[in-house]
Parts: structure tokens; C-alpha cells; sequence
């Protein structure tokens, strides 16, 4: 069970980030959801919900969304998801119901980069920037091999582009979590694909648009590798996993499946 | 701590231990409506509005209530009352568990989206389990209650 010794609610990053280097054990609570499973003590739990970091804010260039903004937010979000063609918020859909989704934060889920995550998988193929308060402003793409430093963050940035998007994932049961879960987008005649939850965590491969289906099956093959677990064997999922990718390489290329 | 908000729209100030869940917080207000029925997030019977929005109090601390508003079945009133006449009439209940839960969600979905289809109904309720029926029933329920209330 999880056991919180004190709650501070921060009324600024400063404030958190202070609190949060005093100990190791202390955490900063976003969604909870995910926290709320493990059997640990935190020593201080920080709260950013006096921070301004629950809103989606847009300029000319980009989406820029606060770390304590939900899933649901972002799944009805029109102008977001205009601009990918509903793709993000068909990578959330599905992730347990309306009362989680009102949740579960961005933060919590781009922080913790789980191997099983759909949202990652989603933004790994969008133009997007993670801002931490420390670290700063940085590539997602390169954000996911980095290690889980004491650190805050405070928004992820999507830059806008002219794309097209697709997400396509398999679950045992409609709100499971994703066995295999795919995701592509069509970028200046760059393709990049994403493959997530193999089990391990999503990756992003770019490859030229004119590629056919069999050089970038090869290309997957090669960069987003799968093993078993207790979800799903390697097998199947090396199966789901190029089914997913040509059922995204043809809505992205606006062939029918 | 400290902590002051507004149950069913009456003030309650209290000091709480940090851990506190809200559900907790609730049930030992006497809002004994409010269910748990998983420790994973899952299941939905512990839904409560905070500010309008259905959110599980299973998996919130009560300090993050500090300061709003949240509604419970005891303080849904007439609302509550009409749709559950139409479960009824449908034989939705069988031992009636996941009930208040599910009716917490159907009045945040009725607030929140205008004439949805089957498919969006189901979308919205996918976070409410019912272990003892086959959703027919309540499905049947929910839409005659829109249809009714849409006149
Ligand atoms: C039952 C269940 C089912 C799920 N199903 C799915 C699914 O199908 N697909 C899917 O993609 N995901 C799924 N998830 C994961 C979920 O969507 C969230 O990603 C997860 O709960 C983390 O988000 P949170 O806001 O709850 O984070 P928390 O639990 O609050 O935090 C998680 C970790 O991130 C840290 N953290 C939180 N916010 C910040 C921040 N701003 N800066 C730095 N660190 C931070 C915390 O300290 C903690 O270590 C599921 C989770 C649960 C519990
Ligand atoms: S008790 Fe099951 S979701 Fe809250
Ligand atoms: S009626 Fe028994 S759980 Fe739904």
C-alpha cells in the first residue's frame, strides 16, 4: 500500500523542486493512478496543482501542454487533434474510462516511460519536445533513453506540422493495456514509425516516404525488436507488430488495408 | 492537515491524516454510496464528481479535494432518482453494486455530451464494470433516460 508521510501542495515550481531533492523517496504525485499501485512510502509527496501546468496552450507554432494536464484533456482537444487527424486521442481512448482519463496526467506518463504506454508511442511520432525544470527543453526521441533523473516536468511541446497521423493498437479486452500498439506519421515525406510495448518502450525509426512496405518491415525488424511476457508471447507479437505497421503505413499513405 | 471543501454542497473543514483517500474521506461522512470495488483503478464504483467531472475517489488523495466541489448519489437527487427509475423498469439491477457508480457517470455523460450514439455511450461508460449483468440491460436503461429527457 502506498503511505504518504507529508503532502505539499507547491505553489511553485522552486517550492517542488526544492522539496523534491530534499529526500530520495520523495515524489512528485501527478495523476497518482500509477503511484497509488506500488507498496512504498513517500516521504513527501508533492502536489502541482497550485502550478498552472493544467492547461493546453496554443500559439502559431506549437501545443504547448502543462504536465498535470489529463488524458482527457488531451483527447478532446479539437484543434490537437486536427492537426494529427484524431491520432492522439485514439492512442488514450481506450485506457480504462472517462473517471481515469480525467486523471491520469501527461507528466506522470511521459516521466515514467512505460514500455506499455500508448501516449508515448503516439507523441514518439509527432514533433515533440519534453521541457523539464531543471534539464530544460529536449527531444522526446532523446528524452526516452535518458536516465530517471530527480527532476520536474513541466510540459510536453508539440510542434505543429502539416502530417498525417495514425494509431492502431491490440488490447485482450477493450480497456487492457495494449498487447502491441503502433503509431506512424507522414512529416515533410519522412515517415516515422513507432512500435510500443513489445514489451519494451516505444521507439522511432524515420524512413524515406517512396519506401515499400517490404524495406520498411525490414527496417522495424531491425530497430524494435519484441519479447514475451506474461501478456503476450514474442511470436504474437512480432506478428501483431507487422500487421500494425502495415495497417499504419496504409492510413498514412491513404491505401485501404 | 487541514482540509476544507464542499460535499453535496455542504462546507466540511477537517483535519486529515495525509494519506487519505477520498473515498474514505466520503464513507466516513456517511456518503456510504461511494464503493470500492478494485485496488486498481479499474472497476469505476467509486465515481464521484469533483467540479462537474466524474473522477475515481478511490485513487485521489482527499487533500487534492481541498478547496472544490464534489457530489456524491446522496447528493444527486432528482437526477439520480429518474434514471434509476428507468433501470429499473429494465431489470437493470441484479445486486446493484456497481449502481451508484454507474448513475454518478450517466449524469456526468448526459451534462457533458448532446445526443451520443451507442458507440459513444460505451466509450464513456468503458470505466464502469458490472460483474453481475451483461450491460444489456443498464444499455437499454441509459437510452430510453436520454431519449426521455431529450423531449
Ligand atoms: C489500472 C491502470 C491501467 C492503465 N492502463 C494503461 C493503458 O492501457 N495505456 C497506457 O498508456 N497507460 C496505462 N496506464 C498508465 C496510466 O495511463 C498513466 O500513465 C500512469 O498512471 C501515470 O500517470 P499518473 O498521472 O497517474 O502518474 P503518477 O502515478 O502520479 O506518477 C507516476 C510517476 O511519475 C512521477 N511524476 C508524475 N508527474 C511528474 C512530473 N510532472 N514530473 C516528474 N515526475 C512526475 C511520479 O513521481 C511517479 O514516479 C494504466 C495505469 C493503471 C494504474
Ligand atoms: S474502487 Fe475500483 S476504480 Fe475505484
Ligand atoms: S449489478 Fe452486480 S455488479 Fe453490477
Amino acid at each position: 500500500m502506498l503511505k504518504i508521510q507529508k503532502y505539499v501542495r507547491a505553489e511553485s515550481l522552486e517550492e517542488a523542486y526544492q522539496e523534491l531533492i530534499k529526500n530520495r523517496n520523495n515524489q512528485i504525485i501527478g495523476g497518482m493512478l500509477w503511484l497509488k499501485m506500488e507498496d512504498r512510502v513517500i516521504p513527501s509527496a508533492i502536489d502541482l496543482s497550485k502550478c498552472q501546468l493544467d492547461s493546453i496552450e496554443e500559439n502559431e507554432n506549437e501545443f504547448k501542454i502543462g504536465a498535470m494536464c489529463t488524458f482527457y484533456q488531451l483527447e478532446t482537444h479539437e484543434a490537437l487533434n486536427q492537426m494529427c487527424q484524431g491520432m492522439i486521442a485514439k492512442s488514450v481512448r481506450d485506457i480504462v474510462g472517462v473517471q481515469f482519463k480525467n486523471m491520469a496526467t501527461i507528466g506522470g506518463s511521459i516521466y515514467s516511460r512505460f514500455g506499455f504506454s500508448d501516449i508515448l508511442t503516439a507523441l514518439l511520432c509527432l514533433d515533440c519536445d519534453v521541457v523539464c525544470y531543471k534539464k530544460g527543453q529536449i527531444a522526446l526521441k532523446e528524452y526516452i533513453h535518458e536516465p530517471y533523473e530527480k527532476d520536474i516536468l513541466t510540459h510536453v511541446i508539440i510542434h505543429k506540422r502539416k502530417m498525417k497521423a495514425a494509431f492502431e493498437c491490440v488490447r485482450r479486452s477493450s480497456t487492457d493495456f495494449s498487447v502491441l500498439n503502433a503509431a506512424g506519421a507522414l512529416i515533410d515525406h519522412q515517415l516515422r514509425i513507432c512500435v510500443g510495448a513489445r514489451p519494451h518502450k516505444a521507439e522511432m525509426i524515420e524512413i524515406e516516404e517512396q519506401c515499400d512496405l517490404q524495406d520498411i518491415l525490414k527496417q522495424v525488424h531491425e530497430a524494435m525488436p519484441c519479447e514475451s511476457n506474461m501478456r503476450a508471447s514474442k511470436e504474437y507479437r512480432e506478428h501483431l507488430r507487422d500487421v500494425l505497421v502495415e495497417k499504419v503505413v496504409n492510413e498514412l499513405k491513404g491505401e485501404k488495408a | 492537515m487541514k482540509i476544507s471543501l464542499t460535499v453535496n454542497g455542504r462546507k466540511i473543514q477537517e483535519d486529515i491524516q495525509e494519506s487519505m483517500l477520498l473515498i474514505d474521506f466520503l464513507r466516513s461522512h456517511g456518503y456510504t454510496s461511494v464503493k470500492r470495488g478494485c485496488e486498481t483503478s479499474n472497476c469505476g464504483l467509486c465515481t464521484v464528481l469533483m467540479d462537474d467531472h466524474p473522477i475515481l475517489s478511490c485513487s485521489m488523495l482527499a487533500a487534492r479535494a481541498d478547496g472544490h466541489s464534489i457530489v456524491t448519489l446522496e447528493g444527486a437527487g432528482k437526477e439520480a432518482e429518474a434514471f434509476a427509475e428507468f433501470m429499473a423498469k429494465e431489470g437493470a439491477e441484479q445486486c446493484g453494486f456497481c449502481s451508484p457508480g454507474l448513475i454518478m457517470n450517466v449524469i456526468a455523460m448526459k451534462k457533458e455530451l448532446k445526443n451520443p450514439t451507442k458507440e459513444e455511450i460505451k466509450q464513456y461508460l468503458s470505466g464502469n464494470l458490472c460483474r453481475c449483468s451483461g450491460y444489456m440491460s443498464q444499455m437499454r436503461a441509459i437510452e430510453k433516460y436520454l431519449q426521455e429527457e431529450s423531449v
